[in-house]
């Protein structure tokens, strides 16, 4: 954020700019008056003051404008006198930019609510037009595009003829066209050229624009625009298959994080595992505690707060399965369905635990800066979480595979499961492994549970959401192959939602569920199944 | 206990086995009968595990923290309130055999408790049977008015229909998204919603409905859609009566997706202070939810009751919301009722509620009406970057709880009226009880 | 000879079960009517309700049992046949209703005039009838499970394999049947019940009578059990439990016997439904969540999976711990104390209850012969060998 001088002094630049264009006179009463109706705790009276501010030249008007954006504009209601807290703590009287010391104690932060966001924003774009910021142009000039107000034309046209800026000409050239699109004397030429422009951006912004075409346009531009519509739409459609595959795409990654613990303990080691998505939980859990105390002790390092968790959560729920290992599962090899009992005793022993320590309600758990938003790519929206937790997950399986592949513990776990006596004759000590590896798929569950964190609830319930789901993904890969579980995951996860926009969603999981049933009745062991004798066991 | 119970079993002798077995029954059925009533006993029928635990524990607490208030005025009638606190654990058979358990063993005088409508209806029967009284506490589809059950929470008109006419007026919007979870609330919600709107003139390719399971968790895809139908050149606004768990995911990615307030407002009905305590809400700014009740709302009575909640709760960030009103009001209600009547006796209790009035927690007076709800006001709020809302709206004066819709085919001659006619589904039409007919 | 004592000792566990459930079965209901309320001995409604729900959930068990305990298949969904059973009985029981539901409309159910059903789906026909919704609360729960074992046997899943997709059937299902479009009333259910064959379902008489019926049902369903695993066909089951590829290189088609006991199982888990649902006064889709199926195997396990006696034992015990921890100052803790008992009885008691009491009963007897036999060692009457 900028400093507060450096507001002003470009304030005052754009103040002189929009003095010439519009020749507003800066009189002091009007502008007085107008902010003096920020303090009157209506909203309507808050859309005119905006307005009025907004086109008065006041060298004030913006630093009110983008206060009051910020929830830093407040107002005396006794007094009527408004203040502007600027970005660096410093208030000043909002209606003749006099410092003041502090602020009454009645004083409120001025209320605004959706209309005049909208307002709000339309009148900061129209401020901002000039900005010496690139981006900040850009964003302006698409606020226009949006709100196709006539009043900024002028000021586009100003711009556009000075800017040299590439992105930002694009953006004010689309402005212009959707201005042009709905003013009511623009000359049918022009609106032919506007309907192409806008065709060209293609998006679903553009179809808006153009669909929301009033019916007194003439009759060429209307069938331009017809014509727009359907290019856009058979572009769109294709774009939907793109959107489609990705979401699939992070679907799967979300099905095969939650399941790679589970591939592990149940496909490595035969241990049904029912409480493993008490690990998930746990693993999102301790997410939680890190980021409260980072954000009571250390809030800078908030942005670190999943990193510093990964590991700890990998600690944490890792250790649990250690001692769940020692505890309970060892006694139990060779029981395979009786480790499935102890392990649904103990999922409703954890949940309960975490419900009495933790409250039985959501936790908040924030995303870091860098995984908010999205980004566009052509016409689909990837959103970073997304983004962030597909390669995650897919560098957690690489590393999973590598460690069982290139270190010794990994090669003593192949060994174990392949054939534990011979093992356990060439000397690995396997109840040993046996603790690691179940302590290993723990611990990558927590891992899951950090990144889950950040799309779904932190509840108890958490963890009962995915445990079905890992189970389908781990068995219609093939049990015992990390392999399967991959393909698995994005099968089903691409699956899903190609179906979910034709069935909806709720058939659409249910088709994919009759579909696995089928898929094991062809392949009873899975997608990849293990071939030899130890299938037998 | 169990464990001793257990190892009872596997060490007894066969002989003894049968007797032990027909010893338990005798035991729980001496059990039942054992206790003297010297306090007045107040069922409290919320899950306090499983899926519903989220939302029903705070409910819990807030009528233990009702109790003890009442119990240091003096409790009610001269003796002390006792809770009878059981759980349900989110499972509906549960419900009903814990509400017969409170009724008949621990003899309880009155009952709150339910969230979801499915365990209202669980519940329903036996207190028809054993003629009890229930305080139902949270919004839900109407359609319903039944003589043991007071309903406090929001009927579809104390909700819906107000926040549908403040975006159609305030924020003009032409376009809507009805998005729900599949169950009954949602499925009724939007069916008086859709009739509604038509009434005003929207037409159907202007409302797109849609449906999610339970905890539904991926909303990539419905959010894309969110968007593509709010791209048509109209204003468009979501009505979401998603449910409870699924709401986190939703907002996480409607956020994450840039769906902003200002292009296309999202009003919940399921949304409060309880849901958004478990959400980052910086991206929510501006999106909507309607309640009859806000923790923002001043007013003295409001202040007055947050203090003592926190402080009953030791946790000076606990936050209350609507359904806890909703019982503050309920438990005001029957406190006032059996004082009236000087006794717990359901019958009388019944007929004394209707008429009762009792100060909510927003400056003003609800009052009980023949048909078993409430009178409320309703308000819009728009979500805080704080977790909390700021009213933007709010209807001028109370507004009184329909039981049945009058924008359905099905209910729109049906009344529900427990003091002159008697009958929860009194058709005007044919001025017969016992609804539609045919 | 130990086969002979092993035997003997079912039956006489087995005599003692049917005794005591045919006596509770008698008792229950008679001293519940006719005895004055308040008295020491009058067993109170509330108490008949649970009962019954605790019989119903004892033939679920037993069902379980009879397919994981004899024959090995380890089915999470067997609460899914229980929930298709109780649905069809909810159906009979909705129509019932006739013109008392709250919209007074004389055939279509509540939720559908609320939902503007023009008029009722045709698989609703039919249930106004008694017989007809007796028979399909056997139809359908068995004819799925013979559909659904009929591919499954013959592709030959086995094992875990076939525990997770029978968990996936009953998890489709609960999605399904929540879907209020499916015509099942949705997340709401079947409730409100008012008669069943005429008789109001509120009635301590009709709920003592259901009560009883419930401990035929149970009563039957445990005399068809043992019938099949003491028949010869029942020692195919056990040689499939334990070396299925085996049974089936002897000559034996391992499929034809896997799907006749699923199937009966699954009918046996309708009947049990159906019982429950009028006395519980709901069905609705949560019946189907998998949970509740692998709540159900647990039962069996807890009791004693191979054990029919065990079975029935287990789901009475587990549910009246349930009963008894979530009420009172326990409540919050409940769930710690049942997960506690899982994980105990897993370790502790790897045969259930009943399974190890039998062993232990073994073992004693050994010891009293062995010392016997070591006054006069010279008789040699040969190893005694533990029970399995």
């Amino acid at each position: 954020m900028p400093a507060n001088f450096l507001h002003r002094i470009r304030a005052v630049l754009l103040a002189i700019l929009l003095t010439a264009t519009f020749a507003v006179p800066a009189l002091a009463g009007p502008f007085e008056d107008a902010v003096a109706k920020f303090a009157n705790d209506d909203f309507s009276d808050t859309d005119e003051a905006i307005g009025a501010v907004a086109t008065s030249g006041n060298p004030l008007a913006f630093p009110i404008i983008s206060a009051l954006q910020e929830g830093r504009l407040s107002a005396d209601p006794d007094t009527k006198k408004v203040f502007v807290t600027g970005s660096d703590g410093k208030i000043i009287d909002a209606a003749t930019g006099a410092a003041v010391d502090k602020l009454p104690d009645n004083a409120a932060a001025v209320r605004l609510n959706n209309r005049l966001r909208r307002a709000v924003e339309a009148a900061l774009g129209g401020l901002t037009l000039l900005s010496p910021d690139p981006a900040k142009r850009i964003a302006a000039a698409q606020s226009v595009f949006k709100s196709h107000e006539e009043s900024a034309l002028a000021v586009i046209d100003d711009a556009l003829a000075k800017e040299t800026n590439k992105g930002a000409k694009a953006a004010f050239t689309e402005a212009r066209a959707a201005i042009l699109l709905y003013k009511p004397d623009a000359t049918e030429v022009e609106k032919l050229e506007a309907v192409a422009v806008v065709k060209a951006r293609g998006d679903q912004e553009a179809m808006a624009l153009l669909t929301g075409l009033s019916g007194d346009v003439p009759p060429n531009v209307a069938r331009a625009a017809a014509s727009a519509i359907t290019s856009i739409q058979s572009n769109l459609a294709m774009w939907s298959m793109v959107q489609n595959a990705w979401y699939g795409l992070s679907l799967g990654s979300v099905l095969l994080l939650a399941a790679i613990g589970l591939a592990i303990t149940f496909g490595v080691m035969g241990v049904i595992n029912m409480a493993h998505g008490e690990m998930v939980m746990i693993g999102a859990y301790t997410t939680f505690v890190v980021q409260e105390v980072i954000r009571t002790r250390y809030p800078g390092l908030f942005d670190y707060s999943l990193l510093i968790a990964v590991p700890l959560a990998f600690l944490v729920a890792g250790a649990i399965g250690v001692l769940i290992e020692r505890g309970i599962i060892r006694f139990l090899y060779g029981r395979p369905l009786e480790t499935l009992l102890a392990t649904w005793g103990l999922s409703l022993v954890l949940q309960q635990a975490v419900r009495t320590m933790f409250g039985p309600t959501n936790r908040e758990v924030g995303n870091p800066s860098w995984m908010s938003g999205a980004f566009e790519l052509g016409q689909i929206t990837i959103t970073y979480n997304r983004l962030w937790i597909l390669c995650f997950t897919l560098a957690v399986f690489v590393i999973l595979l590598a460690m069982l592949r290139y270190t010794a513990l990994g090669l003593e776990m192949r060994a174990v499961t392949q054939n534990r006596r011979m093992a356990a004759s060439m000397g690995i000590a396997t109840s040993r492994v046996d603790a690691l590896t179940f302590g290993l798929g723990s611990g990558i569950a927590g891992i899951a549970g950090v990144a889950l964190s950040q799309i779904d609830n932190v509840s108890p319930n958490l963890g009962q959401s995915y445990i079905i789901d890992s189970f389908m993904v781990v068995v219609f890969g093939g049990v015992g192959n990390l392999w399967g579980t991959l393909v698995g995951a994005f099968t089903l996860g691409i699956a899903n939602k190609f179906l979910e926009p034709v069935a909806g969603a709720v058939l659409g999981k249910i088709a994919i569920l009759v579909l696995i049933i089928l898929f094991i009745q062809k392949r009873p062991r899975g997608l990849f199944a293990l071939k030899g004798r130890a299938v037998e066991a | 206990m169990l464990t001793q119970l257990t190892h009872d079993i596997t060490t007894m002798s066969r002989r003894r086995w049968l007797a032990a077995t027909a010893g338990l029954v005798l035991g729980l059925a001496a059990f039942s009968n054992a206790k003297a009533q010297e306090t007045i006993k107040v069922g409290v029928l919320h899950s306090l595990s499983g899926t519903m635990a989220i939302s029903e524990t705070t409910l819990k607490d807030t009528v233990l923290f009702l109790i003890d208030e009442q119990n240091k005025k003096g409790g009610v009638l001269g003796k002390k309130l006792e809770a009878v606190v059981v759980d349900p654990a989110s499972n509906w058979p549960l419900f009903a055999e814990k509400a017969r358990e409170l009724i008949t063993k621990d003899k309880v005088s009155v009952v709150f408790g339910c969230w979801t409508s499915v365990s209202r209806k669980s519940v329903l029967p036996v207190f028809k049977e054993l003629n009890s009284i229930l305080f139902y506490p949270v919004q839900y589809e109407g359609e319903e008015s039944e003589r043991n059950v007071f309903y406090t929470g929001a009927a579809p008109n104390q909700q819906a229909i107000p926040a549908v006419d403040y975006l159609m007026k305030d924020e003009k919007v032409k376009r809507w998204v009805l998005a729900g979870t599949d169950y009954v609330y949602p499925r009724t919600t939007n069916k008086i919603l859709e009739a509604y709107l038509k009434s005003k003139g929207v037409k159907q390719e202007d409302i797109m409905i849609n449906y999610t399971p339970f905890g539904h968790s991926d909303w990539q895809t419905i959010v894309a859609d969110i968007k593509k139908f709010g791209s048509a050149g109209k204003k468009t606004a979501v009505v979401s009566t998603i449910n409870g768990d699924a709401n986190v995911p939703f907002y996480k990615e409607l956020g994450n997706q840039g769906i902003k307030a200002t292009d296309i407002p999202v009003v919940a009905f399921s949304v409060g202070e309880e849901e958004l305590a478990g959400i980052d809400t910086k991206p929510l700014l501006g999106h909507l939810a309607a309640w009859n009740y806000f923790q923002s709302i001043k007013d003295p009575a409001n202040e007055k009751f947050i203090k003592a909640w926190q402080a009953y709760t030791k946790n000076p960030k606990r936050v209350t919301n609507d359904p806890m009103e909703a019982h503050v009001i309920g438990f005001d209600m029957w406190v006032k009722a059996v004082e009236k009547v000087k006794s717990t006796d359901p019958d009388k209790v019944i007929d004394a509620l209707p008429g009762i009035e009792a100060k909510n927690l927003t400056g003003g007076t609800s009052k009980m009406l023949p048909n078993h709800h409430i009178t409320k006001p309703v308000f819009i709020g728009e979500i805080k970057a704080n977790g909390q809302f700021d009213v933007v709206w709010k209807t001028p004066g109370l507004v009184a709880g329909d039981a049945w819709s009058k924008e359905l085919d099905g209910s729109k001659d049906l009344i529900g009226d427990w003091v002159g006619k008697k009958c929860g589904n009194y058709n005007t039409k044919t001025n017969k009880c016992g609804g539609q007919g045919s | 000879m130990t086969p002979h004592v092993l035997t003997r000792s079912l039956d006489r566990s087995a005599t003692i079960f049917l005794v005591v459930v045919a006596g509770l079965g008698v008792l229950i209901p008679l001293s519940n009517l006719l005895l004055p309320a308040g008295s020491m001995f009058q067993v109170p409604t509330y108490l008949v309700a649970l009962f019954g729900k605790y019989a119903c959930y004892a033939i679920l068990a037993l069902s379980i049992d009879l397919i994981w305990g004899y024959c090995g298949i380890l089915s999470l969904g067997h609460g899914a046949f229980f929930a298709l059973g109780g649905y069809a009985m909810g159906m009979y029981l909705m129509r019932q209703i006739g013109s008392r539901g709250v919209y007074g409309n004389p055939i279509l159910p509540d939720f559908m005039v609320f939902l503007n059903y023009p008029s009722l789906p045709w698989y609703w026909y039919g249930f106004d009838m008694f017989w007809f919704a007796a028979l399909m609360v056997l139809v359908v729960p068995g004819l799925l499970a013979f559909c659904f074992g009929w591919l499954a046997f013959r592709s030959r899943v086995t094992g875990v394999y076939l525990s997770i997709i029978t968990q996936a059937m009953t998890y489709a299902l609960l999605l399904a049947f929540f879907r209020n479009d499916f015509g099942f009333g949705g997340n709401n259910g079947l409730t409100d019940f008012k008669d069943i064959l005429g008789f109001n379902v509120q009635a301590d008489g009709t709920r003592a009578a259901l009560f009883a019926l419930s401990c035929l049902a149970l009563i039957v369903t445990f005399l068809i059990c043992r019938a099949v695993v003491t028949s010869k066909l029942g020692k195919v089951l056990i040689a499939i439990r334990d070396a299925e590829s085996r049974t089936r290189f002897l000559g034996y088609r391992v499929e034809s016997y896997k799907l006749f006991v699923f199937t009966l199982s699954a009918c046996m888990a309708g009947v049990a439904g159906a019982l429950y649902v009028p006395q519980v006064g709901i069905i609705n889709p949560s019946e189907f969540a998998p949970g509740n199926s692998i709540e159900a195997v647990i039962w069996v396990a807890v009791g004693g999976r191979g054990t029919l006696v065990g079975a029935a034992l287990g789901a009475v015990v587990v549910n009246y711990a349930k009963t008894y921890f979530t009420s009172g100052p326990l409540a919050p803790y409940w769930l710690f104390m049942l997960g506690a008992l899982f994980i105990l009885v897993t370790l502790l008691l790897p045969k259930g209850i009943v399974g190890t009491f039998s062993a232990w009963r073994a073992s004693r007897k050994e010891t009293q012969r062995a010392n016997a036999e070591s006054a006069d060692l010279e008789d040699g009457v040969g190893e005694p060998k533990p029970a399995e």
